[in-house]
């Protein structure tokens, strides 16, 4: 009986090592190999909105579906305009209709009139991915289909998504969602294709206010990295310690 | 006495290695640790590139300009001078090959983005000119009085 | 437009501010998984209360509850298939697992526990198995000619049946029950690391959470043994008493050591019952006590809008009353049946008012979302992710497990010959 039970336990550990083998079959690539692919690690996305210049027109919204081919008249989006009007009873009155994807046409709010008179401050903010330096999206990603480059964008591999929506819990700032066609994660991108040709993002063209911008964080001559630099910006929830990369100029303590 | 107690355990084992085996098959070549490391650059390398494959969509003004020069001249006087040709007109893509033709939109809805009078105070777009909606003429379009490329008064 | 189906639109009903792209993504069939391997892991458990601890008594229901407890397995994995956007892909988190998500761990320890559970039935049915290949050695027929070959291979060539080899059989029995414990508990620990550890859920968010679900699925699992044990005990009783000339021993036997067997195990109910509700009730006070930014929207759900959901329907019908109902004097089989009842009512609509009430209420902190579960099914979607897809997984643990009982019977039954 003895014998067999050592022999037991030592075929356990032997299965336990064999069992840990998938683990050792992550590869991993010469350094070269990675920079070349992945990005450049001299350069750090980062994005900056201004929420005094912003008037609510809602191009960047339109311009963004149409290039990032995110169906146009369907609930979901990569990035969003909210409207906020604080008015002196204390209250605030919060709304985003169709993400801003049509503007913002009306002073009516939830089919609230809102006396002009009333409103002691009101604004609007650009929302989009942050593009975070620690994101809990690709953290509780089962099975690696999302991810980070090496330049700080984090991707979505459509072909290996599950589509189990872990990642959309996961996200404290609602960024993400699932593509009504392709039937995976989907989110904003920094429109990845065009900041990796030298272009600017279909929401940073599309503002005509100068709203959004796109920089680089390690250039410090980048216009926007000076702004973060020696200006006073904000980030969105940095509580939950995902060291988000949009940063905001004149961002007020009623924003969600 | 053969030892059959291990006997599903060379089961277990051998569902391991069927699952190892058809690992190997199944998952992408170029799939590790790429970048930072395992909790952030897991994944399909060859993914990236898919992506920066995307076509692009929106070419910019500088692009219009080549063939529309006028146009844009007279644009880049005005003052929608900072507003994208694409942002009413749809993405160039491969205009004039593909799409032959723009859409060249005359709805209210357009101008009212930014015109609709909104009286935010410290907001941009408070002290954008804009009208009522309701009450400046809501029957006509906006197109018939004001040159959208060149909104100045003259001609009105 | 059928192709541009937005996940959970059609299912969610928002109210003042939501960010955009929210919706209940995780309806449904999130509700069902852990409810699901909690059921698993309970009836587990219960049937390692004779395997490892030796209580004698209890020794039907243990096999009993292990064989469900295979029957419920893969019924463990069906919520996940049906809600999975990319189903065909569902083998992915074996093959690569990103071991930083508690998704795919959990794929590892599930399949591991799987193993556990097969093993652990190979071991206490391997002499019967060998005496079925036996038996059906000299009988005609195709069906037994079928069923003699599925017998030999399961046997894996081990025919041994010496009191040796039977004594390593019960010795297996026993280490597989013991590491089957914790094992169980970490399956289902991982079930509740899913939820607790998504910061970004303000009522998900708790280091209990793990804790919580272990308890509840051990209450759940040892709930749903107990009651179709006297289910299917009681039909028993009810068919021979039917059956002329054989009734009256049937149900003497029934009668007596049924009501001992039912109130020992339900001390283990009762007590696990106990940790789970101090546990919700800990984490209910300190969220209340401590009140973090997110704590005005949770009152205003748990007060509010989710008052009846919680307080009435899950913690007073499906934990004080089933509670009551355990410690009241002069237990009766019937009045244990409404009790068990209960208490796996209770136990889902603790999973209910986790997954959907973590997303009764928006990101912003400024708006609520309603779910709607979908009845009828019109499409896909509305059946996986709907009523009838929920009552698909329901019942197929039991489905599965006539068809278990058919190779490795786990019922008593007086001889009948």
């Amino acid at each position: 009986m003895s014998c067999s039970r050592r022999k037991f336990l030592k075929t356990t550990i032997a299965g336990a090592a064999a069992a840990s083998v998938p683990l050792s079959a992550l590869k991993f690539i010469s350094p070269d190999e990675v920079r070349a692919s992945v990005g450049d690690e001299k350069t750090r996305w980062v994005f900056l909105v201004d929420t005094q210049k912003c008037v609510g027109c809602g191009f960047c919204v339109k311009a963004c579906k149409l290039e990032n081919e995110v169906p146009y008249d369907v609930p979901v989006t990569r990035t969003w305009v909210e409207r906020y009007v604080v008015t002196r009873d204390g209250q605030t009155h919060i709304d985003s209709p169709d993400g801003g994807r049509e503007g913002y046409p009306t002073a009516k709010m939830n089919d609230e009139v809102i006396d002009p008179k009333e409103i002691s401050k009101a604004f609007f903010v650009p929302k989009l991915c942050n593009q975070c330096q620690n994101p809990a999206c690709v953290q509780v990603c089962p099975v690696g289909a999302t991810y980070q480059t090496l330049d700080g964008v984090v991707l979505i591999d459509r072909k290996w998504c599950i589509g189990c929506g872990y990642c959309v819990m996961a996200c404290p700032y609602g960024v993400r969602f699932f593509h009504p066609v392709h039937k995976v994660a989907e989110k904003c991108t920094f429109c990845y294709h065009r900041i990796s040709q030298g272009l600017k993002t279909a929401c940073v063209d599309a503002c005509s206010f100068g709203a959004r911008q796109i920089g680089n964080l390690k250039d410090p001559n980048d216009p926007v990295t000076r702004v973060i630099m020696n200006e006073r910006v904000a980030v969105l929830k940095d509580e939950y310690g995902t060291k988000p990369q949009v940063f905001y100029i004149g961002l007020d303590k009623e924003v969600r | 006495m053969k030892n059959h107690a291990l006997r599903p355990l060379w089961l277990a084992l051998a569902l391991v290695g069927t699952i190892l085996i058809v690992r190997h098959f199944l998952v992408p070549k170029d799939f590790g640790v790429h970048g930072r490391n395992f909790t952030y650059g897991f994944h399909r390398l060859s993914s990236i590139d898919e992506w920066k494959a995307f076509t692009v969509k929106y070419k910019g003004k500088e692009y219009c300009a080549d063939c529309h020069e006028e146009k844009v001249q007279e644009n880049l006087k005005s003052k929608h001078r900072d507003i994208q040709c694409e942002n009413c007109h749809g993405p160039a893509l491969e205009h004039p090959d593909n799409p032959e033709k723009l859409v060249v939109e005359r709805s209210r809805e357009l101008c009212l983005r930014c015109h609709a009078k909104l009286e935010y105070p410290n907001s941009n777009r408070g002290s954008l000119k804009g009208v009522d909606p309701a009450s400046h003429n809501p029957e006509a379009v906006c197109s018939e009085c004001h040159n959208p490329h060149k909104p100045d008064r003259e001609g009105l | 437009m059928e192709e541009l189906f937005v996940h959970g639109l059609e299912w969610t009903t928002k109210d003042l501010f939501c960010y955009p792209n929210e919706f209940i993504y995780w309806s449904i069939q999130i509700v069902m998984y852990p409810y699901m391997t909690g059921l698993v892991a309970g009836a587990f458990v219960l049937s390692s209360l004779y395997h490892v601890f030796g209580q004698e008594d209890l020794k039907d229901i243990a096999r009993f509850s292990l064989v469900f407890s295979l029957a419920l397995l893969p019924v463990a994995a069906m919520p996940l298939l049906m809600h999975l956007q990319q189903t065909l892909r569902a083998i992915e988190p074996l093959l690569t697992p990103h071991f930083t998500s508690a998704i795919a761990a959990f794929g590892i320890v599930f399949s591991s526990y799987a193993l556990i559970v097969i093993s652990e039935i190979w071991f206490v049915y391997r002499e019967f198995i060998v005496a079925q290949v036996e038996a059906l050695k000299d009988k005609p027929g195709a069906g037994n000619a079928v069923m003699r070959f599925l017998y030999r291979g399961m046997t894996m060539g081990a025919y041994d049946v010496s009191e040796k080899a039977i004594a390593t059989d019960h010795r297996a029995v026993k280490i597989l029950a013991a590491i089957g414990i914790p094992v169980a508990c970490f399956l289902h620990g991982y079930a509740g690391f899913i939820f607790g550890s998504v910061k970004a859920n303000a009522l998900w968010m708790s280091p209990l959470m793990p804790v919580i679900f272990i308890m509840s699925a051990v209450v759940s699992g040892i709930a749903l043994c107990m009651l179709t044990y006297i289910v299917i005990m009681e039909w028993k009783k009810f068919s021979t008493t039917l059956a002329r000339g054989r009734g009256d021993q049937a149900v003497k036997v029934l009668g007596g050591v049924e009501l001992d067997v039912i109130k020992k195990t339900s001390r283990y109910l009762l007590g696990f019952l106990i940790a789970a509700i101090s546990l919700e009730l800990l984490d209910l006070i300190f969220r209340g006590y401590t009140a973090m930014k997110s704590w005005d929207i949770l009152r205003s759900v748990m007060y509010g809008k989710d008052f009846i959901n919680i307080f009435v329907l899950q913690y007073g019908l499906g934990n004080l009353v089933p509670f009551t109902l355990l410690l009241l004097p002069k237990m009766t089989i019937r009045r244990m049946v409404v009790a068990l009842c209960l208490v796996l009512y209770g136990v889902f609509m603790m999973r209910w008012n986790v997954v959907i009430g973590g997303q009764a209420f928006s990101l912003s902190f400024a708006g609520y979302m309603h779910y709607h579960l979908p009845i009828i099914p019109h499409n896909l979607e509305t059946f996986k992710e709907g009523l009838f897809g929920a009552l698909t997984v329901a019942v197929t643990p039991f489905l599965l497990f006539w068809g278990i009982n058919k190779i490795i019977p786990c019922l008593n039954v007086p001889k009948i010959d």
